[in-house]
């Protein structure tokens, strides 16, 4: 018996309707899990923005979830074209998602910010042309150390 | 009280044991075991669905008897607004209502005045402004059940205000109370009810320790004792005092356009709203101020327990208008009525999917159930009785099944046991000769 559950998925990058699919996973699996509401809630609005962005900018890309009685770790990944800059990217409001996605309503220059509202930690790992993973941690039961 | 009472349940007579309904249940609480359906009574929400999609109608609603109104002394029938869109011709709700008096009531009540007051005490509670948006209308109890086992992160969002039946009752009993002297345990009030959602509510009530509705008659039943009733009916008695805003709560739709709310939307259809709230948590739908959600397509005149059919009850909405002498509503606004018709118990969730109470044997069951289900066909062919491939690895784990339960682990098997009795059989020949 290992004491950390690994899920994987895959995030289609031709259809972003379908966005959104491993955020409802990851929700089902921590209801199993009986973890609480509040941390399902951020944990699913995290993965769905990071969800998003890949579909937006980098046609695709993959998610892992590794969670262990402590902490829920999450992984999104993609081969994208990076982020030239990440402090202006954090910014609220700041955004290169293309007309033809903002008028759908999206790409509002909220996905990193609220990603950052919602963790505990964030970490983005980026390589113009090359691709960016953002790596969030959302602790479970507020057992949040301190670093 | 029983902890868990439903009203949607199985005649096992009727039963065939077919997939249908495992399929068709939004919260995967039915299963079939012995050849007949189970309902998983912490799951369900009597939603209804499995009544409508059973070919063999042995999904019901269990409803009371009429007769039950006779346990009472003074017999109040509170008639959902649905009610007037079920009849062939022009509704003429003075008729309707006389005809239900003359059934054994000694009052007939209109829900929809009490939706009326419950737009009214929503308006109020917007104003006040204290709550989380968007909004999640609260009137459809099957819509409340699913959000409290499925979407926890909702529970803040649904209306803390009575549903219009509940505050119906309440305002038929205080009436009755003043005007007649008789004690309240011998007064009785009965909904006419168009589905089983609201007859789960009588016995587990949503907003309140225990429902003032004495019991819950169904809409189906009720027509056939009314039709010849309305046949012989002369002069009918001057008794229709709900206005349209009320009566239009009959539809999808008709609460949010009760409240003049700008930026509402209006889903129905179980399926439709799993997928709405399901954006609304990933907070998708931010623009939103309100959210009427019914379980039934087309609202409560698709209620599993409604004899015409929805599509063609909704177009009735707009006869109504012109066809009754509306007079004067006879209750006035007042704090009292907010007061009576605000929650006074919380709406909680419950973790009814959770493995264990333990977090490290959850994940530690939760890992087993991916490796079962590794291991399964993984068609969701329902032949196990479960409605997916996922379910049944979880129903293993939780003790409900056995892997060989799935028609397919069972051929194995029995392939297996096949091969090994022949080598045994071989064996066992050999030795002999």
């Amino acid at each position: 018996m290992s004491n950390n559950i690994a899920l994987h998925y895959d995030i289609d990058g031709k259809d972003f309707t379908m966005a959104g699919e491993a955020s409802s996973s990851i929700k089902k699996v921590l209801g199993q899990l009986g973890i609480s509401p509040d941390i399902i809630r951020r944990v699913a609005i995290s993965v769905y923005e990071a969800e998003m962005n890949c579909v937006i900018h980098a046609g695709g890309g993959f998610a892992d979830v590794v969670i262990n009685p402590e902490k829920i770790c999450i992984t999104v990944s993609d081969n994208g074209p990076g982020i030239p800059d990440v402090e202006l990217a954090m910014k609220e409001g700041y955004s290169t998602a293309p007309n033809s996605i903002r008028q759908l309503g999206f790409g509002a220059g909220m996905g990193l910010p609220n990603i950052k509202n919602y963790t505990d930690e964030i970490k983005i790992k980026t390589n113009v042309g090359k691709g960016t993973s953002v790596e969030m941690v959302i602790y479970i039961a507020g057992k949040q150390p301190n670093i | 009280m029983k902890q868990y009472f439903h009203s949607v349940t199985l005649d096992t007579e009727k039963c065939k044991g077919c997939t249908n309904c495992i399929k068709h249940c939004p919260t995967e609480a039915i299963r079939v075991r012995d050849g007949k359906a189970k309902i998983i009574n912490e799951r369900c929400i009597d939603c209804g669905e499995c009544i409508k999609v059973c070919p063999y109608h042995a999904k019901k609603a269990i409803t009371d008897d009429f007769s039950r109104i006779f346990d009472f002394k003074y017999k109040i029938a509170l008639v959902a607004p649905s009610m007037y869109l079920q009849f062939k011709n022009k509704p003429d709700i003075n008729a309707i209502l006389t005809g239900i008096k003359a059934l054994g009531f000694d009052e007939v009540f209109e829900v929809a005045r009490a939706a009326e007051l419950v737009t009214e005490a929503t308006r109020k509670f917007i104003k006040e402004g204290d709550y989380a948006k968007p909004l999640i209308s609260s009137a459809c109890p099957a819509i409340i059940r699913l959000i409290r086992i499925k979407f926890p992160s909702l529970v803040p969002n649904v209306v803390p205000i009575l549903a219009p039946i509940e505050l119906g009752a309440w305002l038929a009993k205080e009436k009755a109370i003043i005007e007649t002297g008789i004690k309240p345990n011998e007064i009785g009030a009965f909904f006419i009810t168009p589905c089983a959602a609201k007859v789960t509510c009588t016995y587990s009530p949503i907003g309140v320790e225990s429902s003032l509705v004495d019991g819950c008659i169904s809409m189906k039943e009720l027509y056939l004792r009314l039709l010849p009733v309305l046949k012989h009916l002369k002069n009918p008695e001057q008794l229709a005092t709900a206005q349209l805003e009320g009566i239009s709560w009959a539809n999808n739709g008709g609460e949010s356009s009760a409240l003049e709310s700008e930026h509402h939307i209006s889903v129905d259809g179980i399926w439709n709203v799993i997928k709405v709230l399901e954006e609304l948590e990933n907070e998708t739908l931010d623009d939103i101020d309100f959210v009427e959600a019914s379980a039934c397509v087309g609202g409560c005149v698709g209620g599993p327990l409604t004899v015409e059919n929805s599509f063609v009850a909704t177009t009735r909405i707009s006869s109504i208008l012109d066809n009754t002498t509306l007079s004067p509503s006879i209750y006035g606004w007042s704090d009292d009525i907010y007061n009576a018709s605000r929650w006074k118990v919380p709406l909680k969730f419950e973790q009814v999917m959770k493995l264990d109470d333990n977090l490290e044997q959850a994940m530690a069951k939760l890992e087993r159930i991916e490796e079962i289900y590794e291991g399964l066909p993984q068609l969701d062919c329902g032949s196990c009785g479960a409605p997916s491939c996922k379910a049944l690895a979880e129903d293993i784990i939780r003790g409900y099944a056995v892997e060989t339960d799935c028609v397919f682990k069972l051929r194995e098997r029995v392939k297996k046991l096949a091969a090994e009795m022949l080598l045994l059989e071989g064996k066992s020949s050999g030795k002999n000769e």
